[in-house]
Order: structure tokens, then sequence, then C-alpha cells
């Protein structure tokens, strides 16, 4: 077989890049010609990997459930632990979404980053690496591994190159997500201990009894509600996304939340099936909470990087009352607005970046009348506020459609509530968008503000063109993931209504 | 038993012996501008022939000197930690030795003192062999503690050790005495016996232990006995806390495995408790007491009780999953610590050497290398993955959750997120916050060589984490095979 490697070469090729940049530091350029080259070592890296990744897709086989380019190799022997990566429709597009946003982060950098560039391109084709590997590891303690290890970099990333209040929003990223991940690692562990295995897809069938579910769910909940967020644990996310350099903070959107929406259809749902069911109701509660309030929050920021990584917990709400209805519907349409999340929301925060590398303000106040001297911002800043809004033809329609129907086939308050996040979600982008784009063109300093450059229409053509794609013909992405996300339901399912079956007095109280 | 074969069994330990005696004779009779060069050079040959003779000598338990001494798999693993140990800190300290003024040739002889007393720590198998190996390597330290003698800290500090460490030594006599008293014997072997066989174990024999483990935990600077770690860390000199960090800690921990797992093995229900409440202390207490430091050794003698903590839930679990962890978890800890220490020696501004933490300031700037060396010493410290101190924590979580110490564990993952903390702010220090007075650039070749070993030890132990995990399992079991 031909792509008997391509899922490590997708994984791996970024180190290729790291490894070619720490030559540059034994070869001893001048330092401007150093950060030259570990810019353009960067791209081509990263090019080079999302290249790869379109081969997975193009190889990959929508016709089958289970997981495909299988690679498996003896690791820890001692305690049975693999090298085992693998992907499935579910986390295909994942792998994407991360391969597809790394470029274009690094482009974005270009000439926002002018210290340390060597260093940060090293952080970047390594979170890249561990970004990559987390969706595509089969084996608990290698996406454990992963999973945590994207910490490092993302903390320097933030730390170094991040704004004054960088030092705090870094230590509270870190030491949120490592407490969640340290519960994780226990649950990890009693799982293997349990099981015998840390093979994901062996898990998957491993029937672990209710009482063990109901623990080993909620170390996981820890984890993967920290990650998303969900409320009220999201409180690192503003800091961590107003503090972060622009590339870091779409990263962060597009890809780092993203994890935790995975982790509960990796994890949470096909292995703990009853604690799921039991927790549900605490998940829609949360969410409603995180999609309501999180809006308001939203709708009064003067930050416009605070205002949307507020919108992005309250599009996280939908995620999680999508995966946990359980249902074709509400699972697609997680994954669908997750994806499409990750392209607009980067998009937003790289629209921030445009404006505040030529006036160095966030502050919404200080913009006002943009369309008068940069026409083409306003339009592709316009593509994504209304794909963020969830208009028909972008992407975001497609996501919020499809788990507003799957959260009324469960349960018609729930959709009711959260559709209240789109009213609102409407208020405070267009909101947002007066206050930047339109009205008079008052502030001396924007008077001779420039509209994008060549490098900036690079770097969100491509963003457009997903955005569009996803809303005008979503079968391209719905197709490879359907049959996952069926298997994953039935299994679901079929656990519920076996364990009812064996214990016919139990009321399942929440369905 | 024939005495020649009794030799050939402790050949690392003689060889040593003789070759300390032998550098203290030429030592005098050479000029003193040249014995330390000479000695310490010879000194760091002897000790990685030791370790060859360790390495190549024949696997299997052997037993010498009327069963005092044991050579097994266990302590030819311990004994490759400890005299790699002992032989990096010669060899990273030596720039920083001769700075102070402390580079007479007595230093790396009492070094290898220490060492020998380690082996024979590791080696014991009887009450009395343990008390002399750990009473060689006492001594030793005692003198390298206050070995600058023209700085009152390191007199204080030396002071501080031997009052302490002579307090510990007589309690950890006075239990030995009471064991004897009531099991009759001080062989192990004779000990297990007498345990074994009682229906119920005397309260003698338990308040013996009890004195024996509070003499461990001193020397293993778990808490509550752990006060004299910070100063006596914070008062020596540099090369020597990165020796008292390293090695000896080592030592001391396997004697602890050997006698917990060894002799007393029968009353694990009595000392597991002890050793569990040890844990969390230490865990706890090192955690939340480092984040208020400012001087970076003080911050590593906590680092070094808090990771004595983690180790000890290994002990705790009482099982050979969790000795194994504890066996991984030291020799994982000893490449931390000496390449810690090592960038810690390079700390210098104008010539003489810096310990505050806000020192570190910029060192991301002026020494890339270094500071990405240490980044990855924090970042191992704190347990994040993939670097090589995950995997210790991972094992010993791993062996705690096998013997169903759920709570240990919690709290084992709580106090680690708390500890990172503290090794982040090093980290921040050094990469987020502006440059102070730039730091000396001159860094000699042995320390930046050594770093830069165990900087890619750490990074790339991920790859093939079986080559460490089956030795330590091999010498875990030999305390286990009955």
């Amino acid at each position: 077989m031909s792509n008997l490697y391509l899922l490590s070469l997708t994984i791996f090729t970024p180190l290729v890049g790291v490894l070619f940049i720490l030559l540059t530091y034994l070869l001893r350029e001048d330092q401007e010609a150093a950060d030259n080259s570990a810019r353009w070592i960067a791209v081509w890296a990263s090019v080079a990997t999302f290249v790869v990744s379109l081969f997975l897709w193009v190889d990959f086989d929508p016709t089958k459930a289970g997981f495909q380019f299988i690679e498996k190799v003896e690791w820890i022997s001692s305690l049975g632990i693999h090298y085992h990566v693998g992907i499935d429709g579910i986390s295909l597009f994942f792998v994407l979404l991360s391969t597809f946003l790394t470029p274009i982060c690094v482009i974005a950098s270009w000439t926002a980053i002018r210290n340390h560039v060597r260093e940060y391109m090293i952080a970047f084709l390594a979170l890249e690496t561990f970004m990559v590997g987390v969706f595509c590891a089969l084996d608990m303690v290698l996406f454990y591994i992963f999973f945590e290890a994207v910490l490092i970099p993302m903390f320097i990333i933030i730390g170094v190159w991040g704004g004054p209040r960088r030092v705090y929003a870094s230590f509270k990223l870190f030491l949120y997500t490592l407490l969640g991940s340290v519960l994780m690692l226990l649950a990890m562990l009693v799982i293997y201990i349990t099981a015998g295995t840390t093979n994901i897809p062996d898990l998957m069938t491993y029937e672990f009894n209710r009482g063990l579910q109901i623990w080993l769910w909620l170390a996981f909940f820890a984890s993967f509600a920290v990650k998303i967020p969900m409320w009220p644990v999201h409180t690192w996310l503003p800091d961590a996304h107003v503090e972060a350099p622009t590339a870091g903070s779409v990263i962060l959107a597009g890809v780092l939340l993203k994890m935790g929406g995975y982790g509960f259809l990796r994890f949470s749902l096909p292995m703990f099936p009853l604690a799921s069911d039991v927790f549900a109701p605490v998940v829609f509660l949360l969410s409603i909470i995180a999609v309501i309030y999180t809006s308001l929050v939203a709708l009064a920021q003067e930050d416009m990087k605070k205002l949307i990584a507020y919108s992005s917990v309250a599009h996280m709400g939908f995620v999680t009352v999508g995966i946990f209805v359980a249902n074709q519907q509400g699972v697609t349409g997680a994954i669908i607005q997750m994806l499409s999340h990750g392209i607009v929301s980067a998009a937003l925060f790289l629209c921030v970046g445009v404006v505040y590398d030529r006036r160095h303000s966030r502050v919404i106040a200080d913009y006002g009348g943009l369309v008068h001297r940069m026409p083409k911002y306003a339009a592709v800043f316009m593509i994504f506020m209304l794909a963020s809004i969830g208009l028909p033809g972008t992407s975001g329609f497609v996501g919020e459609l499809l788990v507003l129907l799957g959260a009324f086939k469960s349960n018609t308050w729930i959709a009711a509530l959260i559709a209240t996040g789109l009213i609102l979600g409407a208020a405070y982008m267009l909101y947002l968008y007066r206050r930047i784009i339109f009205g008079l063109l008052k502030k001396d300093e924007l008077l001779s503000i420039a509209d994008l450059n060549k490098r900036e229409i690079l770097v969100f053509t491509p963003l457009v063109l997903v955005v569009l794609w996803m809303g005008i013909y979503p079968t391209s992405f719905l197709e490879p993931m359907e049959i996952s996300i069926t298997k994953l339901l039935v299994d679901y399912d079929y656990a519920l209504a076996s364990y009812e079956a064996a214990t016919p007095n139990n009321n399942m109280a929440f369905r | 038993m024939n005495s020649f074969v009794d030799l050939l069994i402790s050949l690392p330990e003689l060889l040593l012996v003789v070759t300390a005696m032998g550098m203290m004779v030429v030592g005098v009779y050479t000029s003193a501008d040249r014995a330390y060069t000479l000695i310490s050079n010879a000194a760091v040959l002897s000790l990685f022939v030791a370790i060859g003779l360790v390495l190549f000598s024949k696997t299997g338990t052997k037993l010498a000197f009327n069963d005092l001494f044991i050579n097994d798999g266990f302590a030819q693993y311990i004994k490759v930690i400890v005299l790699l140990a002992a032989a990096l800190v010669i060899l990273i300290g030596d720039r920083a030795v001769r700075k102070i003024k402390i580079a007479h040739f007595e230093y790396p002889i009492l070094i290898t003192f220490a060492t020998i007393g380690m082996m024979l720590m590791v080696s014991a198998n009887d009450l009395m062999s343990l008390y002399i190996g750990l009473e060689l390597q006492s001594l030793a330290l005692y003198v390298v503690a206050a070995l600058n003698r023209d700085s009152l800290r390191s007199s204080e500090a030396g002071l501080k050790y031997f009052v302490l460490g002579a307090l510990s030594s007589g309690m950890l006599l006075y239990g030995c005495s009471l064991i004897y008293g009531y099991a009759g014997t001080t062989s192990f072997a004779g000990l297990e016996t007498a345990i074994a066989g009682a229906s119920n174990i005397s309260l003698g024999l338990l308040t013996g232990l009890v004195f024996l483990i509070v003499g461990l935990a001193f020397k293993v600077a778990a808490v509550p006995f752990h006060m004299w770690t910070p100063d006596v860390y914070e008062g020596a000199p540099t090369p020597v806390t990165a020796f008292f960090a390293a090695a000896p800690k080592v030592a001391a921990m396997a004697l602890f495995v050997r006698i917990t797992m060894g002799p007393f093995q029968g009353m694990a229900d009595q000392w597991q408790q002890i050793i569990i409440v040890l844990s969390v202390l230490s865990m706890v207490l090192a955690a939340l007491a480092a984040i208020s430091q400012t001087n970076i050794k003080r911050l590593m003698a906590y680092s070094s009780i808090g990771h004595a903590g983690y180790a000890l839930i290994g002990l705790g679990a009482c099982t050979k999953e969790g000795t194994t962890a504890v066996l991984i978890y030291l020799a994982i800890y000893i490449v931390m610590v000496i390449g810690t220490f090592a960038c810690i020696l390079c700390m210098k501004r104008k010539g003489s050497s810096v310990e505050q933490i806000s020192d570190l300031a910029g060192l991301g700037k002026s020494h890339p290398a270094i500071a990405a060396a240490l980044l990855l010493f924090m970042f191992s410290m704190a347990g994040i993955p993939p670097l090589a101190g995950f995997f210790g924590k991972l094992y010993i979580f791993l062996a705690a959750i096998e013997a169903e110490l759920y709570s240990l564990a919690v709290i084992g993952v709580l106090a680690s997120v708390v500890g990172s903390f503290y090794y982040l702010r090093i980290v921040k220090v050094m990469y987020f916050d502006n440059l102070s007075d730039e730091l000396d650039s001159a860094i000699g070749k042995r320390i930046s060589v050594i770093i830069s070993l165990c900087a890619l030890t750490i990074l790339l132990f991920f790859l093939s984490p079986s080559l460490l995990v089956d030795s330590a399992s091999t010498a875990a079991s030999v305390l286990f095979e009955k």
C-alpha cells in the first residue's frame, strides 16, 4: 500500500521543518537572513504538511466506518502501549483543519513577529505536529501525550510574543488545562488497569460498568470541558485570546478548542455511553448558560478580541449540545459547527490582527468608518461576520441548523433556548461590524490606514473560499463523516438499550 | 565462603576504595595547583571504570562477607545511577569549584568516598552494614557541605547538616537496636523469617521500624523531616548542592526500597500508612512552599522534596510495579536534576555566580541554548509530555492506581499542577522577563556537553522508554522473587 505512512508523514513533516530551522543556528547566518529563512522554512514545511494531508482526504474511503490509514508499531512494550494512529470520518476533517490553518498562521505572522522569529516558527511547527497527533492517535497514552504537549508551545507563544498581560494569561491557560488533563490521565490509568489495554478502538467496544463510567466520564469531562471551554471554566479563554499574538489566537480558536469537542466524541460518547446519558442534562444546562450568558457578555465587550473570544464560548455551547443530544443531526451539526467555527473565528481573529498591525489597538471605539479607506477589508470582514452569525450560504448556517434540528428531536426547550443564541449572536456581531466598519471616518489616525495588502489577501482567500464552499456544498464534508457518526450512534444507542433491557426497573430519568 | 570470591563480588567498591586512598597519597605529594586537576580527572576516570565493572559483572544475586553484603540486580541498577551522578557532578562543577576557590584535591576524593558509602548502602544486607554505609556517606557529605570554609553560609550549612544528620543517624541506629532487640537478628534474611514467623508483630519491633523509617525519611528529605534541606542546599557550594540533590537522594531512596520491600515486606500493612502520609505531606508542602522562593537553589531543594514525595507514592504501593516505578523515577530524576544544576552553574555575572531566580531574566536572549535546555528540564520536572519526567510520573501513578490508592494519586496529580507553577515561573523569568544585566557568556566545554546530553536524553526519552523500563523492571523483580 502506497499510503501506508501517510498519517505519520502528516504528523511529522512539521518536525522536519523544525530540524531545518535548527540548522540555521549552526550556519550562523546574520539575524535578518536567519529570520527570513526560518519564515520560509516554516511556510514550506506547513504547506507540505497540508498537501500531504490532502492525500488523506483523497484516499479516504467514505464507505468504511472504521479507522483508516492505520499504523501500529510497538512502543512501550511492557505496558502494551503502541504507537497507533489512524483516522475515521470524524477525525479526518480535524486533521485537515489543523494543517490548513497552520500555513495561514505562519504567513499571517510574517511581519507581525519581529523578535525571536526562529523560536516562534519552531514553536508553531511543533504545535502543528502535536495538534495533528491528537486527532490521529488511536492509543490513549499517545493521545494524552499529544494533547498535553500542545501546552508547551502554546504557553511559550502567548508568554513570549503576547500582549502586556501575557504572563498572567499564559499561566492561566497552562494551569487550567493542566488541571483538567491530569485528572483525565488518572482516568486513563484506571481504564488501562480495568480493561487491560490503551487501544482506543478496543476500548470503544469495552463495556465498563455503570458506576465506573460515571467517575471516568467526570474525569474526562474535567479535561474536555476546560479545553472546549464550557461555562463556568471558560475564563482562561478571553485572557488567552486577548494576550496571544494574532496567529496564537487563530490556532487557539481554530484548533485547540476543537480538541475538547473531539475528546467528547472520541472518548465520552463511545466509551461511557451510560454516563453520557446520565450527565447529558448537566451538559445541556451548562451549554444553554454558555450560549445565552456569554453572548450577552460578548455584547458588552469593548475589546474586539474579547468579543470574539466570548462568542467562541457561545458557539462551543452549540457544539456540546449537538454532541450530547446524540442523534445523527446533532453530532453531524456539532462537527460541522466546530469546523466552521475553526475557520470563521480564525478568520475573525485575523481580521482583528489586520487593523491591530496598523493601529496597535483592539479597542472597538478606536475605529469607525473603515469602509471608506478599506473596502476590501470591509468585504472580507463582512463575509466572516455573516458566517459567524450563521447566514445561509455560509459554513456557519449548516452547523447551526443541524444542531438545532438535533436538539429539537431531543427536547424542544433546549432547542428554543439555544436558538436565542443565534439572535444574540447576530446582535453582537452586527453591532461590532457597525462600530468598526460603518459610520463616518472621524479619527485622524485612521485617515491614512491602508487596505489589505497582497500577503493579507493571500491569507484570506482560502478562508473565504472554504467558508463559502462549506455553506453552498456541504455534502463534500458531510459525506465522509456520515458512516463514522452513524456507527458511533448505533453503538451508543445499543449500549443504552441493552442496559435498559438488563435492568428493567431502573428509571432512565433524563431521557 | 572463600574470601577471594568476596572480594570479587565487591570489586567496584574495592576499586574505588583503593583509588581513593591512592589519590589521597598522590594529592599530598603533588604541587597544590596541579593536584586538583589531576585528582578530579582520576576520580572521574575511576568512577567510570567502576560503572563498567558494575555493568559487566555477572548478574544474579551474590552474597559476600558473611552475608553482610549483597550484590544483586537492584543494587547494580542503583549503583550505576549513583556512580554516573557522582562523575557528572565532578565534571559539571569543575569550573565553579575553581572559581569559588575550593578546588582542593580533597573534594573529588570526598565525593568518591561518599559514593562508596552509597554503594555500600544499596548493597547492605544487614542492619550493621547499612549503618556503616550510611555513615561513610554522611561523614563525607558533612565535610563537602562546609568545604567553602571562608564562607559563613557554607560553614553554617555544614554544621546544620552535621547536627541534623547526626540526629537522624542516631534515630536510625536506635531503631536498629530496637529491631535487633525484638527480632534477635540484624541480618535481613533473619529479619524476614522472624517477621514472617511471628503470629503478631510486637510493639517493640514496630517502634524500631518507625525509627528506622524516620531516619531514612531524614535522608530522603521527606516532610516533616525536610527542614535541613533548603538551608543546606542554599548554603553549600553549588557543585556540592548538585551532588546532594542527585546521588544521596537516590541512594537513600534505594535503601528505603530495600528495607521496606525486603525484610519488612511482611509488615507492609503497618508501614504503608506512614509512607503514604510522608508522601502526601512532601508533595503538598513542597508544591506550596516552593512558590514563594526567590533563590533557585532553595527552589531546587523544595523541588527535590516534592520529587521524594512522588517516589514515595511508588513505595507506598507496596508492589513490584510500584518499585519499578520508583526506580524509573529515580533514573529520570537524576538526569533532570544534574542538567538543571549544570544550567545553574552556568549562571555567572562578571565572574561571580548568581543564585536569584530573577537573575535568570533574559537568559533566553543571551544564552538561547542553555535556556532551551533549562526549559526542557523544567517542563520535564513538571511532568509535561512528551518529556521524560512525564513517564516517571506516569509509572508512579499507574502503580498507585493499580494498588487502589486512588486518593493518593489524586493528591499527587493536584500537587503536580500546583508544582508546575513554580517550574513555569523559571521559564517565565528566562523568556518573558526583560533582560537585566546580561550573564557572562563564557561557558565551559564539559558542562555544555553534559547539558546537551541531559537535554537530549530528556527530550528523546519517549522514543524508546522500554530501554529504561525493562532494566528497572528487572532490577525491581530481584526484590520480589522469593
